[in-house]
């Protein structure tokens, strides 16, 4: 007997009526997972464009692969591993189970809140799910990742009315959750190790000392420590380049990002505050990850064009201005994605205002 | 208006925090702790009770175009008895919640009780009032407070109780923005209960 055939008698008793009918969502979700839906619309004109969410959803998360396949490379490099194939695995056995477990404990949340709502179960947690380890430390212990997965999704998400309405990017408020709740594990001298090994990150010690041990090659290669996804700008670029080519990530976000990284980092190095170059900062830490990743959720970021320009220059630059102003944090990109995805809203509204207001001028002067 | 209904509506179907939205600011700031908490509650209940019994006493003989200077000086009078008292018998209390005695003054819920009700009934029925109102407000401040203080801290009312077990605290529930998210969840909680209170 063929899937599909299974797929189709078992449908009666998850349909209407049907004894596990409760269970209608998840068994939709898992139908449409293995075959397209080929119901169609009753009335109406629709015009569909053929990239839907799932299509986009999984974009990403082949974008995020060659980030994730180096990092897990890297954690078995700084544990001091020999060989490209062993010190992959050492990482791939640390990496695997903060995966599993953010994809168990979120992908349950939304499965249970679908059944409630009595809603389709959406795809976006397929990407969140994939996130949320690549920002955390590996050591980081799986039960913080089972409850900044839950508050995340509960309260960044859920409560909002799901995928789609959420004000914050859900992985970055599940690592500030962890950050602020857990703040010992989550950073400091010993998390960026799976060996028991200690020592400052590249950023930490950009920011006490104005240097790093480390070669701008290394930083660009992924070559040094910090939470999983981060660390390789090279695999980062390469998910970038995935992403613009097919069109899911906002090219305007992106670059507008970098440019108010390197503006402000000119800026603080030609000042005299800091005293290495403005382009450090795109290499070191989450930079590159939240610029690529993270600023450009559809959902979060600014929605018009003029928007996103100003959304991307100040998430770049309050960024790079969090970490050489404020000594208690030594990362600033997280922080200011959330400030800015709060301020998204306000960005499109005067946009659009402004756009009214230039077009009934238009008008005027046309009468 | 009966006075059961009188007493028991402004603690849940009509609670002045979770459905008026009034008093949010104290009551993200005194519910790191339990202990706080409770007085800060008892001295609201103190002053909402006795503002609108006073109120309603004097609301024959007051101008309508001076009452609310008249309210404020009642409110502030019995806000200086309460922050005096807490001084003289509850020092380390009275510290911890610092200005926040003396905010009493502009809770809302004082002011919003006298100006709706204590101006047009009966002193018992809005002595009643005030004493429920209270109550409705120290409820949610508790209910905060512990969940704050459990798991920020792991204790209740200072004695251990999570932390025996190898619980790590969570440093989260000590700020401030986690008592807006608690008080959201109540609110959420309540309104799937309440049905006819969710907005369209």
């Amino acid at each position: 007997m063929g899937l599909r055939q299974f797929v189709d008698k078992i449908k009666p008793t998850f349909s209407e009526g049907g004894k596990l009918s409760f269970l209608h969502s998840t068994f939709e979700g898992f139908e449409t997972f293995l075959y397209v839906p080929n119901t169609t619309t009753q009335r109406g004109a629709h015009v569909r464009d053929c990239n839907d969410i799932k299509r986009v959803m999984i974009m990403v998360v082949l974008a995020l692969v060659p980030a994730m396949l180096v990092g897990m490379y890297n954690v078995g490099y700084q544990a001091g591993i020999e060989g490209i194939l062993p010190a992959f695995w050492f990482g791939f056995l640390k990496a695997l189970p903060t995966i599993i477990v953010s994809y168990v404990t979120g992908l349950a949340i939304e499965f249970a809140f679908a059944q409630k709502r009595k809603h389709e179960i959406n795809e976006g947690f397929l990407v969140t799910g994939l996130l949320i380890p690549l920002v955390m430390p590996v050591t980081v212990p799986l039960w913080i990742v089972a409850l900044s997965t839950a508050f995340a999704v509960i309260i960044g998400k859920e409560v909002f009315g799901g995928t789609g309405m959420n004000v914050f990017n859900p992985a970055l408020l599940a690592r500030a959750f962890a950050f602020f709740a857990y703040t010992p594990q989550m950073s400091g001298e010993a998390v960026w190790y799976a060996d028991g090994k200690t020592g400052a990150t590249a950023l930490e010690q950009l920011a006490t000392t104005g240097d790093m041990q480390w070669s701008v090659m290394d930083a660009f290669l992924g070559l040094i420590p910090g939470s999983l996804g981060e660390t390789s700008t090279a695999a980062i670029l390469l998910g970038a380049a995935l992403l613009l080519f097919t069109g899911v990530a906002s090219w305007r976000i992106m670059l507008s990002v970098f440019v108010g990284g390197l503006a402000f980092g000119y800026l603080f190095d030609a000042v005299g505050v800091t005293d290495y170059p403005a382009y450090y900062h795109l290499l070191v830490g989450g930079f590159a990850f939240g610029a690529v990743f993270m600023a450009t959720d559809p959902v979060t970021s600014a929605q018009t064009n003029c928007g996103k320009w100003i959304y991307g220059f100040m998430v770049g630059a309050l960024a790079v201005l969090i970490r050489v102003v404020n000594p208690a944090y030594p990362e600033g990109m997280m922080l200011s994605i959330l400030f800015m995805n709060a301020l998204a809203p306000l960005i499109d509204y005067f946009v659009v205002e402004r756009n009214i207001a230039r077009r009934k001028k238009l008008i005027k002067n046309v009468k | 208006m009966k006075l059961s209904k009188n007493f028991t509506n402004p603690l849940a179907a009509n609670n002045p925090v979770i459905v008026q939205i009034l008093g949010i600011c104290s009551a993200l700031a005194v519910t790191v702790k339990l202990e706080p908490a409770c007085v800060m509650g008892l001295s609201v209940i103190f002053v909402t009770a006795f503002s609108n019994l006073v109120m309603s006493l004097l609301r024959n003989g007051v101008p309508s175009r001076i009452r609310i200077i008249v309210q404020l000086v009642v409110i502030a009078t019995l806000v200086i008895v309460v922050d005096q008292f807490l001084r003289a018998y509850m020092y380390d209390v009275s510290k911890q919640l610092s200005v926040y005695v003396g905010l009493i003054i502009t809770n809302c819920i004082v002011m919003g009780r006298v100006e709706a009700f204590a101006l047009g009934n009966k002193p018992w029925d809005a002595f009643v009032d005030g004493v429920a109102n209270g109550i409705g407000y120290a409820l949610i401040l508790i209910i905060v407070a512990f969940f704050r203080e459990l798991f920020g801290s792991g204790t209740l009312f200072g004695f251990d109780v999570l932390a025996r077990f190898g619980y790590v605290n969570n440093s989260l529930m000590l700020f401030p923005p986690m008592a807006l998210i608690i008080v959201g969840v109540i609110i959420w909680i309540h309104r799937s209960i309440n049905k006819d209170l969710q907005e369209k």
